[in-house]
């Protein structure tokens, strides 16, 4: 392989490092009128009466909506596949207002500060209603969130709206009470973990203006370019054949660009007005009013026999869906879709619950999407497990975990909102994973804990993990290749790189295929006037589902060059071959090069423009697995919990960029790791959120993160591209069970609430003391 | 009121409300390089050098820059180059919206300290939040970048 496996750097690389225009705010026309939204002070209202004359009147300002003067149709903006698996339960305004931030109404003036001044100006009267903030109260509250009779769901998803409940699921196999009750060994604990906050560090900004055509163009720091061409259409009632949406570069994702965000508002002012519309929301805005992702109540139940051998899997949960579903039934489902198979060995597996409305700041997709979750909790209760059968935790895991050439029924029962897939590993290196990550974090000398000083203890602790690569039969991706005179390419595809190098690894795979090096193909992405479809940036699809799209395309562009080629020859189709920038005959009797071939084939004879375009849906998805090890110090005087190294060994298949590929799994780890240790969401009692900016809500600074060792499996995905799998999930996953374990190992004190503080260790060796 | 800004070697008078930011100057005087993250100082996206050090420009008063040197990335393109570089073979810029106020702030620390520890490193480049890259390629860049003479 010569251009894929191989850490060639960005290609935008050196333009973003030195600020060239690039990200949505920086593109935006200087004449763009600026929206600010008015948002509710209040966790549940009624809007009684809005007066918005005073706003309307003030200098500078050119348009105000509120939900009476905009179109009513109810739609999810979680940014999903079509039909969404999420309810549709949001118009773009609404007369009830469900959480502290939601949309009230939306200026658009000259400036920022006749912008700031309407939003004063507008006079709201409201009957405050009874919020529900406390999800577990949430299902048959005496207050419905929901009350509006257009909210729907697009298939079953278990939506009962009257009830408080978003989504609901069930399923099982085996008998789980026969079984739990033959196990020597069972171990059941619940956990809590939190509404932790993407913070990418560009928040969600967006512009629309219309172009010469009277077409909308929506310029959007989006992960789903197309899903937001078509939500867009449905929300406002415009034919989806007048919009048009442009994704920039974009500083950031993870999740929370997947949903929509300021789209309708900007597009229904530019339509309105004429003029070009940007919203750029604060820190604020974003903390207090994007998504978060879903906050759980998990329970696991596990069953082992006397030899070790786990048989039962029960995980019932509980999830927070905030103020809106996007994400509700599917985040929850991954919470045991990608946990789940792990222990693949198990007779009896039931996994089920409810995912609630509250009135809270709405959850949708963020990175490791459920599986964090699902596998703090899994992970946490397979360590107790071991503790009470009295092997190393370690061990016991790899007794029971997945191997290579085995299956999960799981698979098959359990996708994404509909049945799942049959699928076999192919590639499942977990093995080597554990026992590298063993050698690698020096577990035999380390475990469990070394006492330091009097007040210092070590612990090391560990976790697997597991994810996807797209949905499959779902998600779809396209990508087209032109050829140039000159002999290099364009490469056209809707997958939407949003930071993560997908432009770069994509044309890698391009070049791979047809032999030539990656400077000869130019990527452009995410346009949907100009480019293919793609589904868009998340569960961890561009590698695998773009990737492949791109590699067929490559592929098909290669059979028409070698034929154009042989017709300029004068030989048969089958008797020529393209070999790196020449296309030769077999017999190596004569070649033309490609510059000369597609110079010719645009100028002079028999003129012909090759471009192929090639689709891929996979009928699989290979899910990457890894091993990761946490090694903590800790002190018991002040609570302190220092993270002193954390170890990941990563089975991604063929790494088509090494470095981009580490950089996706550090940056992954470091999120976990945040959510594990730092990452607190405080609510006040009025359901405001009170951890809204970075001196409150703390994500990890360089200082927190001492060493991070991470290395890759030799391994190769027969249905990857160039054998490669996904990367871009799997690294968030194992942190907070492995940290979790780890200060387990090192004070003896289990904690099942994230984030875990000084103060929670403090507080947990003085009880324990006592 | 007006105020004097000397922006990347270029003298400039400009007219300023008395509440507004550098940053927002900034972005009226055409420079592009310049993002902002949180608007409360937090983040260190909006870094820019003021006399040669690093500051916050979405919570700094352009009153309080009158008469001093202002250095965005578009002023230390070498320099630029050369880390930014670097960043790019570790594949360390990955969103690439906090790099320019990082390398700023890299860029100031290799001028101030000489032959720093990994903690001192750590230590001057704190503010500047990454949320993609895990910070250790960066750390990765910086090592080398401290390594080639100046």
């Amino acid at each position: 392989m010569k251009e894929v496996n191989k850490s060639i750097p960005k290609k935008e690389g050196m333009g973003l490092s030195f600020g060239r225009p690039a990200y949505t705010d920086d593109l935006a026309p200087q004449n763009s009128l600026i929206v600010k939204v008015l948002r509710s002070p209040y966790a549940f209202a009624r809007i009684k009466s809005i007066d918005t004359e005073l706003a309307e009147k003030l200098t500078g300002v050119k348009c105000v909506l509120t939900y009476k003067n905009v179109p009513r149709n109810i739609v999810t903006r979680a940014g999903q596949g079509y039909p969404e698996p999420s309810p549709h339960d949001k118009f773009i305004l609404d007369e009830y207002v469900r959480y502290i931030g939601d949309e009230v109404a939306a200026v658009a003036a000259e400036d920022e500060a006749a912008a700031e001044e309407a939003l004063k100006l507008i006079h709201v009267e409201y009957e405050v209603l009874q919020p529900v903030l406390d999800f577990e109260e949430a299902v048959d509250h005496p207050s419905v969130i929901h009350p509006e009779k257009e909210a729907h769901e697009m298939f079953p998803i278990g939506y009962q709206p009257a009830r408080n409940i978003a989504a609901e699921y069930n399923m099982s196999f085996g008998d789980m009470e026969e079984t739990i009750k033959g196990c020597k060994y069972v171990t059941s604990e619940i956990y809590y973990t939190q509404a932790q906050n993407h913070t990418a560090m560009e928040t969600h900004s967006c512009f629309s203006y219309i172009d010469l055509h009277g077409r909308l163009t929506i310029v959007s720091s989006t992960q789903t370019p197309f899903h937001v061409r078509r939500i867009v259409a449905e929300a406002l009632g415009i034919s989806i054949d007048s919009i048009r949406v442009i994704k920039p570069r974009i500083g950031g994702g993870y999740g929370g660009k997947q949903a929509l965000h300021g789209e309708f508002i900007t597009s229904l002012v530019a339509l309105r007005t004429g003029r070009p519309a940007k919203l750029i929301y604060s820190r604020e805005d974003v903390f207090e009013a994007s998504y978060c992702r879903h906050a759980m109540k998990i329970q696991v139940t596990l069953g082992a026999d006397e030899a070790g051998n786990i048989k039962a899997i029960d995980m019932n949960i509980l999830s927070n869906t905030g103020a809106y579903g996007e994400h509700a039934l599917t985040v929850f489902m991954v919470a045991g879709s990608k946990t789940l198979p792990i222990y693949n060995k198990a007779e009896a597996v039931r996994f089920g619950g409810t995912v609630v409305y509250t009135n809270l700041t709405p959850a949708g997709a963020f990175r490791g999407y459920g599986a964090i979750q699902g596998n703090f909790a899994l992970e946490s209760t397979v360590d107790m497990l071991a503790e009470k059968i009295g092997m190393d935790p370690m061990e016991f895991r790899t007794k029971n975990m997945i191997r290579e050439g085995e299956s999960s029924p799981v698979f098959r029962i359990m996708g994404e909102g509909t049945e799942g897939v049959d699928m076999v590993m192919d590639s499942c290196k977990l093995d080597y994973c554990m026992r590298r990550g063993l050698e690698l974090s020096n577990w035999h000398d380390k475990y469990p804990r070394m006492q330091l000083e009097a007040n210092k203890v070590r612990g090391i602790g560990g976790a697997i993990a597991m994810q996807g690569s797209g949905i499959p039969a779902i998600d779809m991706a396209a990508a087209a290749i032109k050829l140039n005179d000159g002999g290099f390419f364009n490469l056209m595809i809707g997958a939407t790189d949003i930071g993560t190098g997908s432009d770069t690894i994509l044309a890698q795979i391009a070049a791979e295929e047809l032999g030539v090096s990656t400077d000869k193909v130019v990527p452009y992405s995410s346009d949907t006037d100009l480019t293919p479809f793609d589904c868009g940036a998340y569960a961890s699809s561009t590698t695998y589902v773009s990737g492949n799209a791109v590699r067929k395309a490559a592929r098909k562009m290669r059979a028409l060059i070698e034929e154009a080629a042989a017709e300029k020859l004068g030989l048969d189709a089958k008797a020529v071959v393209m070999d790196g920038e020449l296309i030769r005959a077999k017999d190596c009797s004569c070649f033309i090069t490609l510059a000369d071939l597609s110079t010719k084939l645009y100028y002079s004879h028999r003129q012909n423009q090759l471009l192929s375009c090639e689709s891929f849906s996979g009928e699989v998805s290979p899910p990457p697995f890894m091993a990761g090890f946490a090694e903590v110090e800790i002190d018991t005087e002040t609570g302190n919990i220092d993270l002193l190294d954390y170890t990941a060994v990563v089975d991604c298949g063929v790494t088509i960029n090494p470095n981009l590929a580490l950089i996706q799994v550090e940056g992954g780890l470091v999120q976990g790791i945040g959510m594990a240790l730092y990452e607190e969401v405080k609510h006040a009692e009025n359901g405001k959120l009170l951890t809204n900016d970075f001196l409150k809500y703390h994500i990890p600074t360089r200082k927190e993160i001492n060493k991070l060792t991470v290395e890759f499996a030799e391994s190769y995905e027969p249905t990857g591209p160039h054998g490669a799998k996904s990367v871009g999930e799997i690294g968030i996953d194992t942190p907070p069970a492995a940290i979790a374990n780890a200060i387990y190992n090192a004070i003896g004190v289990r904690f099942t609430k994230l984030p875990i503080t000084p103060e929670d260790v403090l507080l947990a060796l003085r009880k324990k003391g006592r | 009121m007006r105020i004097t800004l000397t922006i990347n070697n270029l003298k400039r008078d400009v007219e300023i409300a008395p509440g507004e930011v550098l940053y927002d100057v900034l972005k009226k005087c055409g420079i592009s390089s310049v993002k902002k993250g949180c608007g409360t100082a937090n983040c260190g996206v909006c870094t820019v050098l003021l006399n040669g050090r690093p500051i916050p420009s979405c919570s700094y008063l352009a009153v309080r820059a009158d008469g001093h040197c202002i250095t965005t990335i578009e002023g230390v393109e070498e320099e630029a180059d050369n880390i930014g570089s670097l960043m790019n073979e570790e594949g360390a810029v990955q969103c690439g919206f906090c790099t320019p106020g990082f390398l700023l702030t890299a860029i100031a620390m290799k001028r101030e300290l000489n032959n720093p520890t990994e903690e001192e490193i750590k230590s001057y480049l704190l503010g500047n939040l990454c949320r993609c890259s895990g910070y250790e390629g960066q750390m990765r860049a910086v090592k080398r970048y401290m390594e080639v003479s100046q």
